[in-house]
């Protein structure tokens, strides 16, 4: 039986499994059908209105809604995906990366120009490396 | 005969085709991105590829989740450049190789990879950043192109090794072609990146540069990296980096190292880019 309890060991991160994908399946097929002009232009007429048109959950439906990627992701929504919200927006991979990491979005660009984020002590919780 | 005659490896980040198209390329923030790949501009004029396999995955462009193919071959006389939620970028259209494509297909499905056959697909950042980069901004793209999408989105991946045996295929089935052809392999993705939860932004940095270094100096470490390390160490995302061992698997045993550009950062990633020639 495949086991995918180690990836819960690394901290941060969800790992997109076929049963996360399962689970975002509408969410993410709503999100793919941003790439089309016009449904841009909908869904930012009535954001909630467009939504209706997918048999989405309550929860995520809010979480597009509020913007609160890592309430999707959590939901079984794939970054790939969410990226045609955040660029139907106009906002940028790196602004809608930091808005997960609890950083401000001037902080996160800081810490990518000196390096990026460490992997020091975010490899493995139960390890401590 | 066609051969393979050389291949790169390059992050494909789609901010650096942003920049790109907004003219923002001498900027200090990109500046540093773009001045890596200029010996690669001068080096690619001079080896004229006819035909480039880029090997790249689909960032829920073509592909939805309603069919994953694990590996995919466009076979088709173009691909349009896809629209990602802000238009199309403004590069030319990506014109095929049909016939190489199909025989390579035939080649490798009997040789015992499974490839599913596109006819139809648009392209997006994922192979034209990478185009960019190394060509610049043509009226058309001066070298016919083969794309080779891989599932990196939908976990797992295909492994590094298997990545690496598809390339050892495709150099083969390159090899039985009829027509002399200068054929190209890139593997794009990579490097460390994260691009989602708490830990978006991780970079690292000496991991990196250990892949770098064992592209030729020890490829059998690189093929053995299990799926869970990749995570560890190189961020969710970095995971793509399986890709590069199809374009090294593509040029034989022996390589060279011709040139190499690591730059922090650009957006959420680290750039890496090597040129290597086969040697065999």
């Amino acid at each position: 039986m495949v086991d995918n309890s180690e990836f819960d060991d690394i901290p941060g991160t969800t790992v997109f499994t076929a049963e996360r994908s399962r689970e975002g399946f509408h969410l993410n097929q709503f999100c793919t059908s941003l790439k089309v002009p016009e449904n841009r232009e909908r869904f930012k007429a009535n954001e909630a209105q467009y939504l209706e048109e997918w048999p989405m959950t309550a929860g995520q439906k809010r979480a597009v809604l509020d913007r609160d990627y890592n309430a999707m992701i959590a939901q079984g929504g794939n970054v790939y995906f969410l990226a045609k919200i955040f660029s139907s927006d106009g906002v940028s991979f790196q602004s809608a990366a930091a808005s997960m990491t609890g950083m401000s979005e001037q902080e996160y660009a800081q810490m990518m120009l000196a390096g990026g984020r460490s992997p020091e002590g975010l490899r493995s919780i139960k390890e401590g490396r | 005969m066609a051969r393979v005659m050389a291949g790169l490896t390059t992050s494909h980040v789609p901010a650096i085709g942003a920049a790109w198209d907004q003219g923002l390329h001498e900027t200090p923030y990109w500046a540093p991105v773009f001045r890596g790949y200029q010996w690669t501009k001068d080096w690619i004029g001079e080896e004229n590829p006819d035909v480039v396999i880029l090997v790249y995955n689909d960032h829920a462009s073509a592909f939805s989740l309603e069919m994953i193919p694990t590996f995919a071959i466009g076979c088709a006389d173009d691909f349009a450049i896809a629209d990602e939620g802000w238009g199309p970028r403004p590069v030319p259209t990506v014109v095929g190789a049909p016939r190489l494509a199909c025989h390579l297909a035939q080649s490798l499905i009997l040789d015992e990879f499974d490839m599913t056959i596109i006819n139809q697909m648009d392209v997006d950042h994922g192979l034209t950043v990478p185009l960019s980069l190394v060509f610049g901004s043509p009226e058309r793209w001066p070298a016919r192109v083969i794309p080779l999408a891989v599932n990196v989105v939908q976990y797992p991946p295909p492994t590094g090794e298997r990545c690496f045996k598809l390339g050892r295929a495709i150099r083969r089935a390159v090899e039985s072609f009829d027509e002399d052809l200068n054929v190209q392999v890139w593997g794009t993705g990579g490097m460390s990146h994260q691009l989602q939860g708490t830990r978006a932004g991780l970079i690292n940095q000496e991991y990196d540069r250990m892949i770098l270094d064992k592209m030729t100096a020890d490829v059998a470490a690189l093929r053995a990296i299990p799926h869970l390390e990749y995570l560890r160490e190189t961020g969710s995302e970095g995971i793509e980096m399986v890709m590069w061992l199809i374009m090294r698997g593509a040029l034989g045993d022996d390589v060279e190292e011709l040139h190499r550009h690591y730059h922090v950062p650009a957006s959420n990633t680290a750039v890496g880019h090597l040129v290597l020639r086969a040697r065999d």
